[in-house]
Parts: structure tokens; C-alpha cells; sequence
């Protein structure tokens, strides 16, 4: 279990991040959404231990992530960054191979041998006829699997994903969204993400957290979250919302009209009344 | 794969030193040579009795030399491939970041001014590791921008300030009791007139720094991925910077305190052995090193021989087969063909 208390980065002065305090306490799959600049990239980032807080504190199974050794820390949570992995002259197979890495002695050695598992993930993420080329020779799609085949390897408990679906097309977005879900359904993880697409974020995730200027505004089940109403308080935009045909599940239609930019004060203090109870 | 590879280079690197030993000015037999050092060696005889200033030839010049040069190429190259490594900067080296050049400002200050005993044996490489440090330092503080240091502009601020203290050196030379002579020595590198003093400073740096770019080997197939995603796999990467950039830096300093300038060894010698071996640096590290070695024996012996009796500067062989390279690399980087990567 992941939790944050009473979370802020100030950089420069200006507040980033300011008093973020939950908990992804069970398996599941939890989306990070809000506007550009909400402090989504900031908070994950803070969640993964690599960056530090300069107010309030990661805990880790109850233990400050800070107080967590580099290497145990890789063992139980997995990052992929947002645009994936970079064009480098590594092969994939090598790449993926490096998501060992934090079980490893210090020449790359490891007790027992890594290939059927490596094999694994290269198969289930069908990258296995690709596995001798190198990574700048691949598409964003291809790398994008890659990374996820090297977190496989990785066999985190918490999964932090920043945008994994932006860059790639509709088809790969949907593929690599029910490779998460059904790799975290399996192996009972923590996934949280951050996804720009409402609709999508609604149709995959159990849990969302709505961010506005670097604060929680809203937290709860898609149905909770995906509504008309906060839509136009974050987004300032209009929308109709309509159930998906499959499980229902609550997707927006956007509407062309008078999409607001700022929204009154006392709109927002409303619609957090209604969702947060 | 990798014993192969280990394999074939220690035979080449046999090989080299068996050729490069055999052949000088002096005009001794290949037998003579070989006699001489048997006998140094294992007190066995074949042939001879040599004159002692025979056995002083092949012992005191030829062979210190010999080893002198491979101290000085490994250090140089594995230097070289720590500092790509570490910045992910497919154009850094010792020569290019300005490393060498600061490293000889101090090692010249000490060596011109007579300091050589302030603080024992190892004052010359302790200076000039101080100054290289200093140097790099000051490289990455006019390089960055915005947190974000990008490849051209890194060895431009290299190349900046090593002209700076290519000349500071050059006016120290001229200010103290020495010889002119002497600029060239620092600013092109030579191992002319060097003894087993000169040996014995460097050994020690190279069996503490070379063995310290090789346990960090692994980390710098991470770093490839980004400083950020290397820390998501678990590597400490600030440690990992900081140590990696010292041992580097010592590598160089100690280098320059005995051999003077000697640009582009770091460059391409790990930047050849990818083409053969591919990025691994669990490879690299330590090939490069063999490599290194190999490559400077070669050089020196080649501007020792080659208008004998007069030496040229080895500085100048390496930088005219180490600059056009340096011309190619840009040249891909730039054109994007991804050729060679770190």
C-alpha cells in the first residue's frame, strides 16, 4: 500500500503541489486526471520516490518511501515515464533486461536465471520477433511496449504509468490499457496513472482522482467523478455524459458552444459538495 | 562472448608489446632484446653476455616505456568511457571536456616551480586531479543550462576552457626556467625521458580507478535510459555521477602528471570497440582499458620510430587520427544516423 500525507513540492517559491493526503490502500487500477499544470506528473513523480517533497511525506507499507533503499524501493514500485523509453542503441532484449537490475549483484549477476522470465514478457507484450533490434529503431508503440515488458521483468507491487497512452494511436491505446488491466487483475497490483483521456481514464479505472492547481479537488468511482458538472469546473468545458454500452461506465460527449474558460467560485465549492460528500 | 573478446584482446595486447619492445633507434637484434629481457626476468641465458648498456636499453628505456605507454592509454580510455557514460555524451572525453588540459595546470605549476615534494611522491597527481576536478567543475557550470547540459554545447565549454589553460599553461612555461621545449611536452603530450619513476607515480591511480569505472560498469548501461529511469530501476544515481566523474577525473590527472596532453584516446578507442562489441559496458569498461593501452603503445611507438632519430610529439599522433574521428562522430550525431550512441 502506497499513501501520501499532507503532500507539497514548492519550487521556487510557487507551490506545485500543496496538501495531497491519499491512499491506494488495495490492488486496483487508479487514474491520475485534471488540466495541464493540475501537478499530476509532479505528485506521481513524488510517488515514486525520486523526487522529494518539500512538505509532508510518501510512506511506503507505512514507511517513508525517503527511508527506502534505492534498490528494494525498484523491487516493489515500477515507473514508466511519460514519451517511454528513449531512442537509445541498446537492443530489446538487453533493455528489457535491465528491469532485473534491482535484483542483481553488482556485474549484472542474479541467482537464477532471468531468460524464461525475460521470454515472457517479450512474448505476452509480442515483441519477440523483435527482441534483437535496437530501440532507435523502433516505433513510439514498439518502445512504449518495451518499457512495459522491462517492468514486467521489474514484477513490481505498485505501477506508476505518467500519460503511457499520449503518442500513440487509438488501437494502441486501447491494447496497451487492457495489458495493464490484465496484468494487474493477475498479480493484484497498484496501478496508478496518470491519463489525459477522461474516457478512457473512466472505461479502465476502478479509482480516479480528479488534481486542480497542484490540489485533490476530487476523488472517487468513475461514475462518482465523470460528470457535466466537473467537467466545467476543471476543464471549463461543456459536456454531456453518457453511459458506455459495455458495463456503462460514464463517457463524455463534448459539446461545441461556449466552452468556459474560468468558472465561479462558488461552482467549485458546490460541486465538491455533491462529490466528496 | 565475452572471454572472446577478453581473450583476443590480451593476445593482441601480447603481441603489441612484443613488437613495439623489439623496435627503436638503438639498432639491437630482435634476438638481443628478447635475450635481455629473458635473462632480466628469469636469470635464464641465451645468447649474450649483453654490455650493461644494452641491458639498460631494453630495461631502463624500451620496456618502462612500453608499460608507461599501456598505464597511460588505459587510464585515458577508461576515463573516456566513463565520462560517456555518466553524461551520456557520445563526444566527451578527458581531451574534450577540458579535463586534461586543467589537470596539466596543475601538474606544470608543480613540476615548473619545484614543488614535487610538498606532500610526497603523489603531490604532481594530487595537484592536477585538484585543478582537473576544478576544471570540469567549471565546464558543467558554463555548459548547463536551465539544469539541462546538451551534448555540442558541453564540449564547446570544453574546448573554451582547455584554449584557456592551454595557454595559461604555456605562459607558466615560459614565465619559470624552462625550456620551450617544455610547452610542447604539455601541450602535446610525449613519453620521451620518462624511467620507472614515472610508473610507479601513475600505477597506483590506474589500479584504483580503472577497477572503480569497472564495478560502475553496469550502472552505465542505466544511465543510457536517463538519469531519471536509472533511478526508477533502482540505481543511486547521484552516487553513481559523483564516483564515476571522480575516478575519471583521477584517471586523467594522473595520466597528464606523467605523460603530459594527450588528446583524443578516450574518445576513440571506446567508440571503436562499440562498433566491434557493441554498447554493453560491462564490456566496454574494461576492453577499453586493454584497448587503450594497446593504442597508445602503438602511437608512442610510432612517433618514436617513425622519423628517428628524432621523436614527434605523441599528442600529435593521436590527434591526427583522433581528430578526424572526432569530426565523424559530430558528424553523425548531428546527422541523427545513430551510428554510434551512448
Amino acid at each position: 500500500m502506497i499513501e501520501t500525507k499532507r503532500l507539497g513540492r514548492t519550487i521556487d517559491g510557487t507551490a506545485i503541489l500543496n496538501d495531497i493526503t491519499v491512499a491506494f490502500s488495495k490492488p486496483g487500477m487508479y487514474g491520475i486526471i485534471g488540466p495541464n499544470g493540475a501537478g499530476k506528473t509532479t505528485l506521481l513523480r513524488l510517488l515514486s520516490g525520486v523526487d522529494r517533497p518539500t512538505e509532508g511525506e510518501v510512506l511506503l507499507d507505512g514507511k517513508p518511501i525517503s527511508a527506502i533503499a534505492r534498490k528494494q524501493l525498484a523491487r516493489t514500485v515500477a515507473v514508466v515515464q511519460q514519451g517511454g523509453l528513449p531512442p537509445v542503441g541498446y537492443s530489446v532484449r538487453d533493455t528489457v533486461a535491465l528491469g532485473r537490475y534491482p535484483y542483481q549483484g553488482w556485474f549484472g549477476d542474479e541467482k537464477e536465471d532471468a531468460g524464461p522470465l525475460i521470454d515472457e514478457a517479450l512474448l505476452r507484450m509480442e515483441l519477440m520477433h523483435l527482441s534483437d533490434r535496437r530501440l532507435d529503431s523502433l516505433s513510439g508503440g514498439e518502445r512504449q511496449r518495451v518499457a512495459l515488458a522491462q517492468m514486467m521483468v521489474q514484477n513490481p507491487r505498485v505501477m506508476l504509468l505518467d500519460e503511457p497512452t499520449t503518442y500513440l494511436d487509438i488501437g494502441f491505446q486501447l491494447q496497451l490499457l487492457d495489458i495493464v488491466l490484465e496484468w494487474q487483475r493477475e498479480r493484484g497490483m497498484i496501478v496508478i496513472a496518470v491519463l489525459h483521456d477522461l474516457n478512457l481514464a473512466s472505461l479502465y479505472c476502478d479509482e480516479m482522482i480528479v488534481m486542480k492547481n497542484g490540489m485533490m479537488y476530487a476523488s472517487g468511482s468513475p461514475k462518482q467523478i465523470v460528470t457535466s458538472e466537473l467537467v466545467r469546473s476543471v476543464y471549463g468545458a461543456e459536456a454531456d455524459v453518457i453511459e458506455h454500452p459495455d458495463g456503462g461506465a460514464p463517457q463524455i460527449v463534448l459539446r461545441r458552444s461556449g466552452a468556459k474558460r474560468s468558472t465561479p467560485q462558488w461552482m467549485d465549492h458546490e460541486v465538491k459538495q455533491t462529490i466528496m460528500g | 562472448m565475452s572471454a572472446v573478446y577478453g581473450g583476443a584482446s590480451l593476445l593482441l595486447l601480447i603481441v603489441s608489446v612484443g613488437f613495439c619492445v623489439s623496435i627503436g633507434s638503438a639498432g639491437l637484434s630482435v634476438s638481443d632484446v628478447w635475450g635481455i629481457l629473458l635473462h632480466e626476468a628469469t636469470g635464464i641465458s641465451i645468447g649474450g653476455p649483453w654490455p650493461s648498456s644494452d641491458v639498460a636499453i631494453v630495461i631502463q628505456l624500451r620496456l618502462s616505456r612500453v608499460v608507461l605507454a599501456l598505464l597511460v592509454g588505459a587510464c585515458l580510455a577508461a576515463a573516456g568511457a566513463g565520462f560517456q557514460g555518466v553524461l551520456r555524451n557520445p563526444l566527451a572525453d578527458p581531451y574534450t571536456l577540458g579535463v586534461a588540459s586543467g589537470s596539466s595546470v596543475g601538474a606544470a605549476f608543480i613540476i615548473l616551480f619545484g614543488f614535487q615534494s610538498l606532500i610526497g611522491l603523489w603531490t604532481i597527481p594530487i595537484v592536477a586531479f585538484a585543478t582537473g576536478a576544478a576544471t570540469l567543475f567549471a565546464v558543467f557550470a558554463l555548459a548547463r543550462s536551465k539544469g539541462v547540459m546538451a551534448i555540442e554545447t558541453l564540449i564547446l565549454a570544453g574546448v573554451i576552457v582547455q584554449s584557456f589553460f592551454g595557454a595559461f599553461v604555456s605562459f607558466m612555461v615560459s614565465m619559470s626556467q624552462g625550456v620551450v621545449n617544455q610547452i610542447l611536452y604539455w601541450l602535446m603530450g610525449s613519453l620521451a625521458l620518462r624511467s620507472w619513476d614515472h610508473t610507479y607515480m601513475l600505477l597506483p591511480f590506474a589500479l584504483i580507478g580503472i577497477p572503480i569505472m569497472i564495478y560502475h560498469s553496469h550502472r552505465l548501461n542505466l544511465f543510457a535510459y536517463g538519469e531519471r529511469h536509472a533511478a526508477h530501476l533502482g540505481v543511486h544515481v547521484e552516487r553513481t555521477k559523483l564516483i564515476v566523474l571522480v575516478g575519471a577525473t583521477l584517471l586523467t590527472a594522473a595520466a597528464v602528471s606523467v605523460s603530459g596532453v594527450i588528446g583524443f584516446v578516450g574518445l576513440v578507442v571506446p567508440h571503436l570497440l562499440r562498433l566491434l562489441v557493441g554498447s554493453d559496458y560491462r564490456r566496454l569498461v574494461p576492453l577499453s582499458a586493454i584497448g587503450g593501452g594497446i593504442f597508445v603503445l602503438w602511437a608512442d611507438t610510432l612517433a618514436r620510430t617513425a622519423l628517428s632519430p628524432r621523436e614527434i610529439q605523441l599528442g600529435v599522433v593521436t590527434a591526427i587520427i583522433g581528430a578526424p574521428f572526432f569530426a565523424l562522430l559530430l558528424y553523425r550525431h548531428k546527422s541523427g544516423r545513430g551510428g554510434i550512441k551512448t
